[in-house]
């Protein structure tokens, strides 16, 4: 079983890719020995981003559906994972496998409302975004989990690294967050090959044309819509643990959603390691641009946003597929099917 | 013969356009029938009530003894009628041969599977060695083979083609025509086309159903059907047969 899975994922891959990807592998597998603690929590933040882009990717750059609100699935995850921890001491794990259904029922129903009633393109990301405000408004007033005041997680020195509870140190953090973004390119790459992943791409491509050979295309954008909801949720459970600290205001803000989509829109959408490939980019400029900043003595908030600004601008003008599939071509990487 | 698709007093409407004008016919099972008439005779759109992108106003079609008049177009092709599209829409960015698993996908729900099946018909429509190559890097008479090797991997019962033939050049037109008679005879594939390649038309179709602004002027064999006055006045008088 596990060794027809590993064929069927080498399959037909180039043997340079996946030496590639050994070697990027082995390097994250080994980062937390060599680096400084300031920069592993960079690297959590990048694996974060490249989790929750390879996320939307299956929305946005497998079945064309463009979200700008996967901050809420993200939100949920988070506040139902903390307030079953603080509230009823229930670990995350648990948690996130609760926040699966009610992550995915959400994206069910935004989905449904805008497939069943002809909501496309702009006007589907606009709906997105609505359902976003919708939580942060709400959450932002709901008491059980504190409202605008927020909601706490316990915090503690802990002896040892409890995986369980995900209470310990970064590097716990480091591998948890790393181990699911392999996961979800592994994920992806399944998906991707098979049928479904066919059809979202025919849908992408042409809505008309993939209805014309038989696809049900609501139910495919409806699968798009809630397996990337409930992979989204488990960001937000990772999110509450890490930061141990949930405002309704900077969890369900749009500001975490278009953040969600830069990774892969700057590595390439619709590629498999374009969400990998953008979010090193993105966060390793961003932390260039802040180490340089301060040590040249300046501080000037907002300088990160419009430095993603630039960053995105950039990449739509002068490289409009992403970093990867025009780096792909020129080191050869793209000599399999797909 | 019994009819695999037969129209009754099938209409459509676009605003004040009368596109499709009370069209009835029955195509037998097996047969290969042709569908011409002038530029705006309503031909697409007739396609297009059947395939089901369009409703009709009024009339029904019946396709193997079942109607599917206002069906959704995915659920009439996995009820077995595949279709090309006039302007062809393969999907641009996927390799040809995606393009093509795709729609072999319906049927075979394994990859492996749909791969040799698709791989059989880009071999048939002369694309295997360009089955790498993006659908948008084709030419425009190589993405109607394609978009004709899309249709048939969704094994259908029925074939609707919209001028595939038309801006092929001489020797691509007979390879076509002997790909769709091949086919016809193999496994009695019913063939519905629309065509304005007089020559095509003459060396497949047993028969033609001629329409003219929306209304069907006559229908028979080749033969009769260019001999008929009220078609050679609308239709072919303009052309050269
Ligand atoms: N979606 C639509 N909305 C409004 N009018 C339409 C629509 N589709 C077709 N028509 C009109 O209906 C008439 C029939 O068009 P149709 O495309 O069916 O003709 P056709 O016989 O296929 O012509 P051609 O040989 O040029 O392909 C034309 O006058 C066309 O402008
Ligand atoms: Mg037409």
């Amino acid at each position: 079983m596990t060794v027809a899975v590993i064929t069927r994922l080498a399959d037909d891959v180039p043997r340079r890719t996946l030496i590639l990807l050994g070697i990027l592998l082995a390097a994250l597998l080994v980062a937390p020995w060599i680096v400084n603690d300031y920069l592993l929590t960079v690297l959590i933040v990048t694996l974060y981003s490249a989790y929750t882009g390879q996320a939307w990717n299956i929305m946005m750059g497998f079945a064309g559906q463009l979200s700008l609100g996967n901050a809420l699935y993200a939100g949920l995850g988070a506040y139902l994972a903390a307030a079953l921890f603080t509230d009823f001491g229930i670990g995350p794990w648990i948690g996130f496998l609760a926040s699966i259904p009610v992550a995915a029922a959400c994206g069910a129903i935004i989905g449904f409302l805008a497939f069943r009633f002809g909501v496309a393109g702009v006007y589907f990301a606009i709906l997105t975004i609505a359902f976003g405000e919708f939580a942060r408004i709400g959450f932002d007033h709901l008491t059980i989990v504190n409202a605008s005041a927020g909601l706490f997680l316990p915090v503690a020195q802990y002896a040892h690294n409890d995986l369980w509870r995900l209470r310990g140190d970064p590097t716990m953090f480091y591998y948890v967050i790393l181990a699911a973004t392999v996961l979800a390119f592994v994920l992806c790459r399944l998906l991707l090959r098979s049928r479904i992943g066919y059809f979202w791409l025919a849908i992408r491509e042409d809505e008309q044309a993939a209805r014309a050979v038989g696809i049900d295309t609501f139910r495919y954008k409806m699968y798009a819509v809630v397996i990337s909801a409930a992979a989204t949720s488990f960001a937000g459970v990772f999110y509450a643990f890490f930061y141990n600290n949930l405002f309704p205001e900077q969890v369900f803000n749009i500001g975490r959603s278009i953040e969600m989509i830069l990774g892969p829109v700057i590595g390439g959408v619709g590629t498999l390691f374009g969400p990998i490939l953008g979010a090193f980019v993105l966060n390793g400029l961003a932390e260039t641009l802040n180490a340089t900043m301060s040590a040249v003595g300046l501080d000037l908030p907002g300088a990160k946003e419009v430095f993603y600004g630039l960053c995105l601008l950039f990449v739509i003008l002068a490289l409009p597929e992403g970093v990867w599939p025009p780096l792909a071509r020129r080191l050869g990487f793209d000599k399999g099917k797909r | 013969m019994s009819a695999l698709l037969s129209l009754e007093r099938v209409s459509k409407r676009f605003r004040g356009l009368v596109a499709v004008d009370g069209v009835s016919f029955a195509v037998p099972q097996g047969a290969i029938f042709a569908v011409i008439g002038p530029n705006g005779a309503g031909k697409t759109t007739l396609f297009n009530l059947i395939a089901g992108a369009l409703a009709p106003d009024g009339g029904s079609i019946v396709f193997a003894g079942e109607p599917i008049a206002g069906l959704a177009p995915d659920a009439v092709c996995r009820r077995g009628i595949a279709r090309t599209f006039q302007l062809v829409r393969p999907f641009p960015a996927l390799s040809v041969e995606d393009n093509v698993i795709a729609g072999a996908l319906l049927r075979q729900h394994d990859v492996g599977t749909a791969r040799e099946r698709a791989q059989a018909l880009l071999r048939r429509f002369e694309l295997f060695e360009r089955r790498y190559q993006p659908a948008s890097a084709l030419t425009l008479p190589d993405r109607k083979r394609l978009e004709v090797a899309r249709a048939l991997a969704t094994e259908p019962k029925l074939l609707l083609l919209d001028e595939v033939i038309a801006g092929l050049r001489p020797t691509e037109v007979d390879r076509m025509v002997a790909v769709l008679r091949e086919l016809n005879r193999e496994s009695g594939l019913t063939i519905v086309m629309i065509e304005h390649v007089m020559r095509a038309v003459m060396a497949l179709a047993t028969r033609v159903l001629v329409l003219d602004h929306g209304t069907a002027i006559a229908e028979g064999t080749p033969e009769a059907v260019v001999r008929d006055p009220a078609v050679v006045q609308s239709y072919l008088g303009a052309e050269v047969v």
